[in-house]
């Protein structure tokens, strides 16, 4: 394990932001910290760096508990979300800082800059100052500031909040690329969840100060822990039922609810996929009417509308739309196959539910 | 299309101004107000000084400077400065600091206290030493029996000096540290530096031109104060008569040659450190031109096609 928490906790005065964190970063994992806006991730990634001091738990890096060890010591990189360049240096002395302060011959320190400088694409702006320099190669000086001094691990708050969207793109991937070629230990802190899915081996899920989930993209989408992680990883209908005589409904909608007394209301939650449509209207047993189709691409996103009112969100390809023939104000019948019962926050979900199949005719797939 | 292009003729002179922009009447109007202003108030008396200071010859000029009580008022004068300057770097950077990067218990009341000389006449700023320290003062009899000299010394007047000096780096300083943050210095500490590595190499660089222009501001006015100089000083020619007072004493007694002399000689001082200010900033612009004319290899998205082979990191 590069980086190891226990039951780590945070308090600002009486705030509690970070509560009883405990998980670990495998060796040359690229991992993210996800969540909200002060969700505590970057309390979370500065006490790693030794920024912060916890008030309770034990932070391990590479098997050594560093709770007691100053952050000049922790041999770790950090990247700040706004880069924190030293403006009065040039690139070329921003990178070679920690080199210096390491008491480095000045000829290994040059040749590791120039190594760097290549290595982040850089080559011909090490004269340049902060000031001089576009936000992505802002960035890229600073991550090649951290890398200099050889860290154990690399941290990153908000490496991409900084710049904007087509240069985060490529930023992403060329992360990807980097952190695949140096094999290094990475934690980073992004709100974006897209990001996170992209980008990440695993992700750790963070809501007000509480870890909600550890995963891999996958498990994180399709096995997520809680409600919390379900509505906040990709798109999710959630409804509230009313349960009656062991049958819960909301709308002209009706679930199995057996077990559960009369009058108890119960949530469950489902993927855009998990809405099947047919232009057939005696195929699945809901009516609705397709309110409007948008367009994200390769992909559509339908709203559906019940007699009731119920607005459903449902998702197909470009093909699927043309093959059933569909369009907005379209009536159609529509099923939903998947969807789990969901619980309290923090708390863990219900297993996921089918709904069993009338016809062979669906669309999408699971959840 | 010349229909189209005559349309647009008539507006043709104004077209290229912005919205914002006001018109060159008025722009005009403001640059002749604020250049007159300079000259006739700034430059011309300026001027004057040193044709009044050389009216009677070189030989006079040179002969009011080295009169032994004129190469005193100049020493002291120096003295003054060379003291109270660094007293108020090391103070103003402190107070600077505490107000920019911690949150306490009377950061308003010091924040306030700071600006008390500005509002304070010098007067009566050299009279509270007096108060404080002379015969009559609280600590005047102790002081007495103890033959310290405070007032109608040279101590009185580095303690005047610094109390009207007093705002000027800290009030240059706290906008800049407040504007740059602390995460640079935190930057540096991630990378192995330790806090005084820190202070000198990041915090130091990073509030440079606050400071500069701090202490040119203030060891102006340290050699250029007379009010509450004058109060506790005494006048003792030869002893305890800064610059500005020997100006005054000189002036008094109908030696205006003389007087002008020692004047000009306090305007050239105070021409030389803008001229030391003025050659950094040239320096420090030259150094940014230099970065950005230097060869560029590669455009920002050239960068992110297929890294060079990697070596250990």
């Amino acid at each position: 394990m590069s980086i190891e928490l226990k039951n780590v906790s945070k308090h600002f005065g009486d705030v509690p932001a970070v509560n009883q964190v405990s998980f670990s970063v495998r060796d040359g994992e690229l991992m993210a910290l996800l969540g909200p806006s002060g969700g505590g991730k970057t309390t979370v990634l500065r006490m790693i760096a030794g920024l912060e001091t916890p008030t309770d738990g034990d932070i391990f890096i590479r098997g050594e508990r560093v709770n007691d060890i100053k952050v000049q010591k922790r041999n770790i990189g950090f990247v700040f979300q706004n880069y924190a360049l030293f403006q009065n240096m040039n690139v070329f002395k921003n990178i070679a800082f920690g080199l210096k302060i390491k008491k480095w011959r000045p000829g290994k320190i040059k040749t590791r800059v120039e190594e760097l400088l290549r290595l982040l694409g850089l080559e011909g702006f090490e004269n340049r100052y902060p000031h001089q320099l576009s936000g992505g190669q802002r960035q890229r000086v600073a991550i090649a500031r951290a890398l200099a001094p050889k860290p154990s691990v690399l941290l990153l708050d908000e490496p991409f909040g900084a710049v904007d969207a087509k240069i985060r793109q490529e930023l992403r991937e060329w992360l990807v690329r980097l952190h695949h070629d140096l094999n290094l230990t990475t934690l980073f802190v992004t709100h974006d969840q897209e990001e996170a899915m992209e980008v990440s081996n695993r992700i750790v899920i963070f809501s007000r100060g509480y870890l909600e989930q550890v995963g891999t993209p996958r498990e994180v989408y399709e096995q997520p822990a809680n409600e919390f992680v379900a509505r906040f990883i990709g798109v999710m209908n959630v409804l509230e039922l009313t349960v009656k005589k062991g049958i819960g409904r909301v709308g002209e909608l009706a679930f199995p609810a057996a077990g559960y007394p009369d009058g108890e209301k119960v949530r469950i939650g489902f993927r855009p996929f998990s809405v099947q449509i047919s232009p057939d209207l005696n195929h699945y047993p809901y009516p609705a009417v397709i309110r409007q189709t948008y367009f994200l691409g390769v992909m559509l996103r339908l709203e559906l509308q019940l007699p009731s009112g119920l607005v459903l969100r449902s998702r197909m390809t470009k093909e699927e739309y043309a093959a059933l023939a569909l369009y907005d104000g379209r009536k159609v019948s529509i099923q939903i196959r998947n969807y789990r019962i969901l619980a309290k926050e923090h708390e863990p979900l219900g297993p996921e539910l089918t709904t069993p199949e009338k016809t062979s005719l669906y669309i999408g797939e699971g959840i | 299309m010349p229909g189209y292009l005559k349309s647009k003729r008539p507006g043709a002179s104004t077209a290229s101004m912005r919205g914002t922009e006001e018109s060159p009447f008025f722009k005009w109007l403001l640059i002749s107000i604020a250049l007159l202003f300079a000259v006739v108030f700034l430059l011309l008396p300026l001027i004057n000084v040193f044709a009044q200071a050389l009216s009677k010859g070189w030989m006079v000029y040179w002969r009011a400077l080295s009169d032994p009580d004129s190469l005193a008022a100049i020493r002291l004068t120096l003295l003054v400065a060379a003291i109270s300057v660094p007293l108020n770097v090391l103070f103003g950077l402190a107070s600077a600091w505490a107000i920019a990067k911690f949150s306490f218990r009377g950061k308003s009341l010091l924040n306030t206290l700071i600006d008390l000389p500005f509002s304070v006449s010098p007067v009566v700023a050299g009279l509270m030493y007096v108060l404080l320290f002379g015969l009559q003062g609280h600590f005047g009899q102790w002081l007495n029996e103890h033959d310290i000299k405070i007032i109608f010394a040279v101590p009185g007047i580095v303690l005047a000096t610094l109390f009207v000096t007093f705002p000027f780096v800290a009030r240059e300083l706290v906008p800049v540290m407040e504007s740059t943050g602390s995460e640079q210095e935190q930057a540096a500490l991630t990378l192995g530096a330790n806090g005084w590595q820190t202070f000198w190499r990041v915090t130091l660089p990073s509030v440079k031109w606050g400071l500069i222009y701090g202490v040119i501001l203030c060891n102006a006015r340290a050699m250029g104060e007379f009010g509450a100089v004058s109060v506790v000083s005494g006048h003792i020619s030869g002893m305890t008569d800064t610059m500005p007072l020997r100006v005054e004493k000189l002036y008094n007694e109908y030696n205006s040659a003389a007087a002008f002399a020692t004047a000009s000689l306090l305007a050239l001082l105070a021409l030389l450190t803008l001229g030391i200010k003025t050659l950094l900033e040239w320096n420090q612009a030259r150094e940014y031109a230099r970065a950005q004319s230097a060869r560029t290899l590669a455009e920002p998205g050239a960068a992110f096609v297929a890294p060079p082979q990697q070596s250990t990191p």
